[in-house]
């Protein structure tokens, strides 16, 4: 679980920030949800404040458990490739995992995963097709690095960097429903993925996919 | 000598004995059984805002304000009080002195009256559920139908899984700190040192020292050394005292207390025996020894918790080598086999087991946190706070 980017910009104080939002408005009202990669649970505090949701959280820095607990949220400190397991199947309307995929050993278990205890899966990663990163790759020679993708090869966690396509190509593989798809630009604004086509893997820093098992 | 003569005197006040007898997870029949208990803060019209705070091995009823006996301040003085984590201005406060205890509840050192003298060795070997059902039985007379939290430390955090396990409709919040589903091996070793300290004492009398009128002092301070040892860690033992000497510029060449540490161990050993009574240290720690919520449902400890409502806050200290953080993980893993609404927290810090004694900030606000976020999703907010003040 890394840090979720935080260059994104939020619209005001009072709301979230804009990729969560996006996360947020796929949610529907008093369901359950597990936010893996939690953080500080900022998305979880929200659902529990405006959707009314039922949430849970696993956080692997100690920190931010500390932190989404005394906001008195049920986080827990685990590793979500170690921990997931424990929970029992459909318990989730929803499970959350957001920008964190790219940084798991094992993406498509812990996508299995994911829809093995939810009947939805919310899961948003950055997009290594996005232009920059390729130009970056072409003109420097050298692992890219962005606004969305800051660090260097050598102390990145993000260790299975993938192209929206990339992914698209692993959801069929695993026979799982596209419920919806979004395409986020630089400036966090969203597009659908169905209307923006084949040209989201290149202008997009991000996407957002809700699967169905 | 011991200052420990509770039996015959008021001070202990208050004290509740049970109606009808308690029959033992042993199948024993325990009659009468008297508990002796202290509240902070005022019970709600509802009843609705009550907690109870379960003690440790050597714990008791006191947990803040000063003590008795010792003088002292209440066992969790940092954490209870007026505007502290748990706010006795806010919530009603039960502390109990658990049955078998030595601080005014039935116990070894009480008088049995089928024989009139002290229980010694002829009171029945209890567990912690006999504990917690003993507490039940005093808050039902309390008239106290539903916690808003049980918690405690160490033993307190395996009353409070029992109390969660066994009557999961009476208590909202659960908050087990520093605690485990069941006595290592380990933790069964270091117990039976203690044990054996106490009964190699010749003044032990077979356990029956109250009525030769002895005290077996050397053996209940080993017990208490060597346990205490295991309340803290090496880096805060180093930290602490290291190889410096005692009042001294150089070794003696001799077995005096020539380091701090010798001497600091040898106080708390001594200390000790002027509150504690030597056959309640045997019942309770085989209390402890005897509980496994895992073995009770089968070996699988989630059975244990089974669709349960409770909303649990698990914490455990990272230094913490007597109930060290894998337990506690392990809890959370019987949990979110439930689905249940758990929070894990393992609170950084070098001291050891007896952290969740000391003033640490970063339990407090874990604590503290979990509590105001039970609190709000139960309705009871700080409006509370006006009707108890």
């Amino acid at each position: 679980m890394t840090d979720t980017p935080s260059q994104l910009p939020a619209h005001d104080e009072a709301s979230i920030r804009v990729d969560l939002q996006l996360v947020a408005d796929q949610i529907k009202a008093d369901s359950r949800v597990l936010d893996v990669g939690c953080g500080d649970g900022m998305l979880l505090a929200h659902l529990r404040d405006t959707k009314h949701v039922d949430g849970r959280g696993l956080e692997l820095s100690m920190a931010r458990v500390s932190s989404a607990v005394r906001e008195g949220l049920a986080v827990i400190q685990g590793d979500l490739e170690a921990d997931l397991k424990h929970y029992p199947a459909d318990a989730f309307d929803y499970v959350i995992l957001s920008q964190t995929l790219q940084a798991t050993h094992n993406p498509k278990e812990v996508l299995e995963g994911l829809l093995r205890l939810g009947t939805h899966a919310v899961v948003s990663f950055p997009n290594f097709g996005h232009w920059k990163v390729r130009l970056a790759l072409l003109l420097t020679g050298r692992m890219p690095s962005t606004p969305t993708l800051p660090e260097s090869w050598y102390d990145t966690e993000n260790i299975h960097l993938c192209t929206i396509k990339d992914f698209l190509s692993l959801v069929d593989e695993l026979g799982v429903t596209i419920e919806a798809g979004f395409a986020l630009d630089g400036n966090g604004q969203k597009r659908s993925y169905k209307a923006t086509g084949w040209l989201a893997n290149l202008f997009s820093e991000q996407a957002l996919f809700v699967l169905r098992h | 000598m011991s200052v420990l003569d509770t039996s015959s005197d008021n001070a202990l006040a208050p004290r509740l004995t049970l109606e009808g007898p308690l029959v033992l997870q042993s199948g024993v029949s325990l009659s009468p059984v008297t508990i002796a208990y202290q509240t902070y803060g005022t019970l709600n019209a509802e009843k609705s805002n009550a907690i109870l705070v379960c003690h440790a091995l050597t714990g008791d009823q006191y947990v803040a304000g000063a003590h008795p006996v010792s003088g002292r301040d209440g066992w969790w003085h940092h954490v209870v009080g007026p505007g502290k984590v748990i706010d006795t201005d806010r919530y009603f406060v039960i502390g109990t002195n658990v049955l078998g205890g030595c601080m005014g509840s039935t116990g070894p050192k009480e008088i049995n009256p089928e024989t009139e003298r002290p229980y010694g060795l002829l009171f029945p070997v209890i567990t912690i559920r006999d504990m917690v059902q003993a507490q039940a039985r005093l808050l039902d007379q309390l008239g106290i139908e539903k916690l808003f939290c049980v918690t405690g430390g160490s033993m307190g955090a395996l009353q409070t899984l029992e109390w969660a396990h066994r009557f999961p409709e009476r208590v909202t919040a659960a908050v087990p700190i520093a605690g485990s589903y069941r006595h290592s091996a380990q933790n069964i070793a270091f117990d039976e040192v203690g044990r054996q300290a106490i009964m190699a004492d010749p003044e032990w009398r077979q356990g029956n020292y109250l009525e030769e009128g002895t005290v077996p002092t050397r053996g209940l301070a080993v017990a208490r050394m060597a346990a205490h040892i295991t309340y803290l860690s090496e880096p805060a033992l180093q930290r602490k005292f290291g190889r410096r000497l005692q009042d001294r510029e150089n070794l003696t060449y001799g077995f005096d207390a020539d380091f701090q540490v010798e001497s600091y161990l040898r106080h708390q050993g001594s200390t000790f025996v002027d509150r504690f009574d030597a056959n309640s240290y045997l019942y309770i720690s085989r209390a402890m020894d005897y509980f496994d919520l895992a073995e009770e449902n089968g070996g699988n400890l989630a059975d244990a918790f089974k669709d349960t409502p409770v909303r649990f806050c698990l914490i455990s200290i990272s230094s913490d080598w007597l109930f060290p953080t894998s337990e506690s993980r392990a809890i959370v893993h019987a949990l979110n086999a439930n689905a249940a609404k758990v929070s894990f927290v393992e609170v950084e810090s070098d001291k050891g087991h007896d952290a969740f004694l000391l003033d640490e900030p970063e339990f407090h606000d874990t604590l503290k946190g979990f509590l105001d976020g039970a609190a709000r999703t139960v309705g009871l907010d700080d409006g509370a706070q006006g009707e108890s003040a």
